[in-house]
């Protein structure tokens, strides 16, 4: 089956986002903190997007800002899939009360609205990217936690899961090779998914003041420094937000792909 | 209003009610057209039952559905025509179509549990399609319910309508659901496989049900199945499929004595199968060994006191109905299930009740085959990983060595080794995925394979080639088997001691041989008296013996 238009488009927005965030060295013409100019010039000229509330250049910030926010939602995005998909199986294939236990922390977890729960556990420990890091990655693997164990406990009831048992196999051995191999494809629509939104918590966590903290270039953060320019009919703060906004919709087309095929749904 | 009672007249008169002429029907699969039905001409007269017979995929019921003017989603009519009466249903609107569907021509399909919504009662759902196309009115279709309940032998006619689907058995609902079809007096009804998923004593009732209304309202019908020996008790003539192609066709009593097609005789020639009588000598000590076995699943109780044995090389077939225990049996020695009293032996040594608990050797030499052959592969693991992984996991094999090993099962289940090695389950038949399990059981080098109805999910000729596999390796290897199905005609192809079973005690057990010749106990003899036989007066005969 062909990808659709948009999912191809998804795809390429996608590779240069990627491209970019591997490259900003490269690509950035100054460096991320480098006050190279004065505050708010305009666009054209040496700063090609105009300098920021302190001096900076837009484009390095923004080149930048995708190698950090991606980064660390990919980042996040797949400590929660390890720490949610992993204890998701496992819950599913042993049952009892390990699973009960396991579910019973999640049903706690999620009760708390997400926000506050992050707010506070980060006023607490304070907002250094490692911390940041494992907090939402926790946050999120409740999410990821619930999928796993509801599409693991549709393949942990088939005949070649009992055969592996009967065999006397171990529990490590049947969750590796009987269960992941079958519920990879609803696994990956998640990631992308769940890919979205932590890539849209944090850059609202640095919109807040409590997410990547400056001078460390941030889409979020950048929005924040510079919205005063609104007022003046500006445009230069909604670039990052675009650059949001894009990212979020071309991952979305490519996971209803992606989603289209693992579910086998007609086109 | 229309008249409710049909004219009686000839059995088979002349005037034709359905004809479809060179109809093909073409099946999406991801981006082409495939052909489902290849020209099938199908001529269907007043009062007259015609069978359709095939294997799975032989395009049976799409001739069927398109009898009604219906395709499957993803399917579409390419060439041909469908006539009812004058009524050209190709090309009919969906209004014209809507007005004769239910009413003129009626529909009962393979599982009327499914069928029926759960959420409203028998008889409402009776009445609504009539009284929606206003044939009759709400009591003057409860009365008529009532009426037909009578005719097909439900129990407590007046009442059972009231009563919700789940309420009643399998076989009452299936016969609530013809009723319903024959609510609006249609001229014409399309049986779909009606008693597949019946038990066999139950399938009679139905049958007879099914063929004394049919009769009494002369109503034409088309009857699908892919039993022969069943087709033969309904049909006035039938028609055989395969591939999407009409094989041959003809009247039921010539079709059976003087069948012309390969395949024909092939289809009737099936059940013939029988495995050499052995007669081992057998020792003191039996393999296996099942002891007063009482088990429960949560409180409710399914086996009492279930004692049997299995001598070494010997195949033990456990009968039964479904809810018999069979598989429970199954279970409890496999470890799955723990007995509450009781337990299993294995030469003479207790097994421990739960499968955690044996060691790997005991687990490597009992190894299991399942109904299903799609759901008992992992679909994303290949072939040379399946059979592969027990070799690995008990015999340490690696490597090469594997690889050749693999190989040689492969050959002995008569696949080709090169050819399937690298193969996914999706990519094989159900009769080969059927082979890779056994050869996966074989891979472990096992003493005794349970077989849990390992061919009732197959079509009748790809069954017998695995029971002959079965009683080839039996013999090769020195194996014993542990046999479970609901088929009499599986035991007698396959079997050296029968244990029947019922509602989970053991009724009788004893060799094949003895158990065949009569006296048999009661319940032995219902069971075996219902199995179907090709003679197309069977079902008479029966009704009328049991009768006296």
């Amino acid at each position: 089956m062909k990808a659709p238009f948009t999912s191809q488009l998804g795809l390429v927005v996608v590779i240069v986002y990627a491209f970019v965030a591997l490259t900003a060295p490269v690509l950035a013409p100054f460096g991320e903190t480098e006050i190279v100019g004065d505050q708010y010039e305009p666009w054209g000229g040496e700063f090609l997007l105009g300098t920021d509330n302190i001096g900076r250049d837009m484009l390095t910030r923004l080149i930048y800002g995708a190698r950090n926010t991606v980064g660390i939602a990919f980042v996040i995005t797949s400590l929660a899939f390890i720490i949610g998909g992993f204890l998701g199986m496992l819950a599913a294939t042993l049952g009892g009360w390990i699973d009960q236990i396991l579910s019973r922390i999640v049903d706690v977890l999620m009760a708390i609205p997400g926000l506050v729960f992050v707010l506070l556990v980060l006023s607490f420990f304070g907002t250094a990217i490692p911390v940041l890091i494992i907090v939402i990655a926790i946050f999120e693997s409740t999410r990821v936690f619930r999928l796993t164990r509801a599409v693991a406990m549709n393949v942990e009831v088939m005949d070649y899961v009992e055969i592996s048992k009967l065999r006397g196999e171990s529990i490590w051995w049947i969750v590796w090779s009987e269960i992941l191999p079958n519920i990879t494809a609803p696994l990956i629509a998640e990631f992308g998914v769940r890919f979205t939104y932590t890539f849209l918590f944090i850059t609202a966590l640095s919109f807040l003041g409590l997410g990547i903290q400056p001078p460390i270039a941030d889409w979020g953060g950048m929005v924040r420094e510079n919205a005063v320019l609104i007022t003046f009919s500006d445009y230069t703060p909604l670039l990052p937000a675009a650059a949001i906004a894009l990212l979020t919709v071309s991952v979305n087309f490519v996971i209803d792909w992606v989603l289209q095929k693992a579910s086998g749904l007609k086109e | 209003m229309r008249t409710i009672t049909n004219s009686t007249g000839d059995k088979v008169s002349d005037d034709i009610i359905l004809e479809i002429r060179d109809l093909h029907i073409e099946g999406r699969t991801s981006e082409t057209w495939q052909r489902i039905v290849n020209g099938v001409d199908v001529t269907l007269r007043r009062g007259e039952v015609l069978g359709l017979i095939g294997e799975s995929g032989a395009g049976k019921t799409t001739v069927g559905l398109a009898a009604m003017g219906y395709t499957r989603d993803g399917c579409r009519i390419s060439k041909g025509t469908i006539r009812f009466h004058d009524m050209d249903l190709v090309n009919a609107s969906e209004k014209q179509r809507r007005a004769l569907l239910g009413v003129r021509i009626a529909y009962v399909a393979q599982s009327a549990a499914a069928a029926f919504n759960p959420a409203h009662k028998l008889i409402d759902q009776h009445s609504e399609t009539g009284i929606q196309h206003g044939v009759f009115s709400r009591e003057e279709a409860r009365a008529d319910a009532m009426e037909l309940y009578e005719r097909l032998r439900m129990p407590d006619p007046q009442s059972i309508g009231l009563r919700y689907p789940h309420q009643v058995s399998g076989g009452q609902l299936q016969r609530a659901m013809t009723a319903m079809a024959l609510a609006c007096r249609p001229e014409l009804v399309i049986f779909d496989e009606p008693t597949t998923a019946l038990d066999v004593t139950t399938q009679i009732e139905v049958l007879a049900a099914i063929k004394s209304a049919v009769e009494q309202f002369q109503t034409a019908a088309i009857y699908i199945s892919h039993d022969l020996a069943l087709v033969a008790q309904m049909a006035d003539r039938i028609m055989v499929f395969r591939n999407g192609d009409l094989i041959e066709e003809g009247q039921t009593r010539e079709l059976l004595t003087h069948p012309k097609e390969r395949y024909t005789q092939d289809l009737l020639a099936v059940r013939t199968f029988h495995k050499a009588d052995t007669t081992t000598e057998t020792t003191d000590v039996p393999l296996l060994e099942v002891r007063h076995l009482t088990a429960a699943y949560g409180k409710s109780p399914v086996l009492f006191n279930v004692s049997f044995s299995v001598p070494q090389g010997r195949t033990v077939a456990l009968v039964g109905e479904s809810g018999s225990g069979k598989s429970t049996t199954a279970r409890v020695i496999s470890g799955l299930l723990s007995p509450s009293e009781g337990q299993v032996l294995y030469q003479g040594v207790p097994l421990l009740p739960t499968f955690g608990q044996r060691s790997k050797t005991q687990l490597r030499r009992i190894q299991m085959i399942y109904q299903t052959p799609d759901t008992s592969l992992n679909p994303k693991q290949r072939i040379r990983k399946t059979i592969g992984r027990p070799l690995a996991f008990y015999l340490g094999m690696n490597g090469a060595v594997r690889d050749s090993r693999v190989r040689e099962l492969l050959s002995l289940v008569e696949l080709e080794p090169t050819q399937y090695i690298d193969r996914l389950p999706g990519e094989l038949s159900g009769g080969e995925r059927q082979r890779v399990c056994i050869a996966r059981a074989l891979a472990a080098e096992p003493e005794l394979i349970v077989c849990d109805e390992v061919t009732s999910a197959l079509d009748q000729l790809v069954a017998e080639e695995i029971l002959k596999l079965l009683d080839r390796l039996q013999r090769e290897f020195n194996l014993s088997y542990i046999f479970i199905t609901h088929d009499i005609g599986t035991v007698r192809a396959i079997a050296d001691d029968v244990v029947v079973m019922s509602q989970g005690k053991v009724v009788e057990m004893g060799p094949k041989t003895e158990m065949f010749t009569p006296p048999h106990h009661e319940y032995t003899d219902l069971l075996l008296s219902s199995v179907p036989e090709m003679d197309p007066d069977w079902l008479d005969n029966l009704l009328a013996d049991r009768a006296d």
